[in-house]
């Protein structure tokens, strides 16, 4: 390979695009910044980072990997590969309320997974994303220690038991009539 | 420069050179994927490479072990063939083999890998498991298919360590694990610069050029 094609393609690379970035993004970029300076620019410092940034915001958007990658002057599919590695780290923002189906033993032999069709059925979402409205977010658990409830699905940091999928229809339908009265309640 | 008896040849080679440079420059091949000459690093990571060393009581994998004067090697040894066909079938068992239709067929080092450890591209062993993932044709030179992607990691070498772009890498966990760009988005919106150098290393059909030239370099230097 000749150094003479690397530097012909290099002058071919198009300037940055003008990235319009919203107000939300902003806060974001902010919030990391502000994290960014209690760290020194090393590599290993990366998943204390991404922990303290997403202890602050809840996830961990597009934006601040990038910000983090630029900081530690490592490319932005570095941090991207940890982020997607470890369970711990979200890449979509946690919903109002959370839906955590269990996968464990027991709750497998009860039919969890059709249980957590039937979630995602009716939040239109697969396993790790938020509904566009932000309400819930859905993921799954290998365990939550209450197997003689299974199929088990922790809604809210509430386990609920049987939760066959006419429970799931009757857990969404309560949070929609508490939505009700609230919406009553302000009027 | 030491000596050194590979198969039952003696050959010559420079002391703690990995030994499977030395088997491959003196016309032994060991099945490897993720090596690179290059790499100060070998990734060790295909578990392909194994063989036997006279002395040692497990096999090692050749290209993360020096070379020292008056070595024996066996590369057909039965415990180190046994796990290098264990790795193959496990690459085989999750990958499309669809060489009819694969414009690497004849280049491809996982048929000539599995030709030499003796094994069937149809596995019967192991359950198929194939992913379907998109195949991302975005970029005006190359096409990425992920499920033919055998992991071996020189295409993530040589853009983040040759060219010092570090536009692709690994990313997600166990089957799910790819080779991708930052947040998974097609080849066209990163900063690829085009150059071709990861198609070129691509030792299967993963990565391929448009205008159907194999694992040729892109540029021909004249």
């Amino acid at each position: 390979m000749s150094t003479d094609r690397i530097k012909e393609i290099e002058v071919k690379i198009a300037p940055e695009k003008e990235i319009t970035v919203t107000e939300e993004q902003a806060n974001h970029i902010q919030e990391t910044r502000r994290i960014l300076k209690k760290f020194g620019r090393k590599r290993g410092n990366l998943i204390s980072i991404l922990q303290m940034v997403q202890g602050r915001l809840g996830y961990l958007p597009r934006e601040v990997m990038l910000e983090i990658a630029e900081f530690l002057g490592i490319p932005g599919i570095d941090v991207y590969s940890v982020v997607t590695f470890y369970n711990q780290f979200r890449l979509n923002p946690p919903g109002k309320h959370s839906v955590r189906v269990c996968l464990g033993t027991a709750c497998h032999m009860k039919g969890g997974y059709i249980t957590l069709d039937a979630w995602k059925r009716r939040l239109g979402i697969d396993r790790g994303e938020t509904t566009p409205d932000r309400e819930f977010d859905l993921d799954t658990v290998a365990c939550v220690g209450c197997c003689t409830m299974a199929p088990v699905t922790v809604v809210d940091d509430k386990p609920q038991g049987q939760v066959e999928p006419t429970k799931v229809d009757g857990i969404l339908l309560s949070f929609e009539l508490e939505k009700e009265k609230e919406g009553e309640q302000n009027q | 420069m030491v000596s050194l008896t590979i198969d039952g040849k003696k050959v010559k080679a420079k002391e703690g050179e990995k030994l499977l440079w030395a088997a491959l420059d003196n016309g032994i091949y060991i099945p490897n994927l993720c090596a690179l000459r290059e790499a100060w690093l070998p990734s060790a990571s295909c578990r392909l490479c194994f063989v036997e060393v006279e002395g040692k009581d497990s096999p090692v994998t050749a290209c993360t072990e020096p070379v020292k004067g008056g070595m024996v090697v066996n590369t057909t040894g039965p415990k180190a063939l046994r796990l290098a066909r264990t790795a193959a079938e496990l690459l085989i068992a999750s990958h499309p083999v669809d060489c009819a239709h694969c414009l690497s067929s004849g280049s491809c080092e996982l048929q000539k890998i599995a030709a030499h450890l003796k094994i069937k591209l149809k596995t019967k062993r192991l359950r198929k498991i194939t992913r379907e993932l998109p195949i991302d044709s975005s970029s005006p030179l190359f096409t990425y298919d992920p499920n033919k992607c055998v992991l071996c990691g020189r295409c993530v070498w040589v853009c983040r360590e040759r060219l010092g772009i570090g536009d692709i890498g690994f990313a997600h966990r166990g089957f799910q694990r790819v080779v991708t760009t930052f947040a998974d988005e097609p080849m066209a919106k990163v900063r690829c610069r085009e150059c071709g150098e990861c198609v070129t290393v691509c030792p299967v059909g993963a990565l391929y050029f448009k205008d159907g030239r194999g694992s040729n370099p892109i540029i021909k230097e004249d």
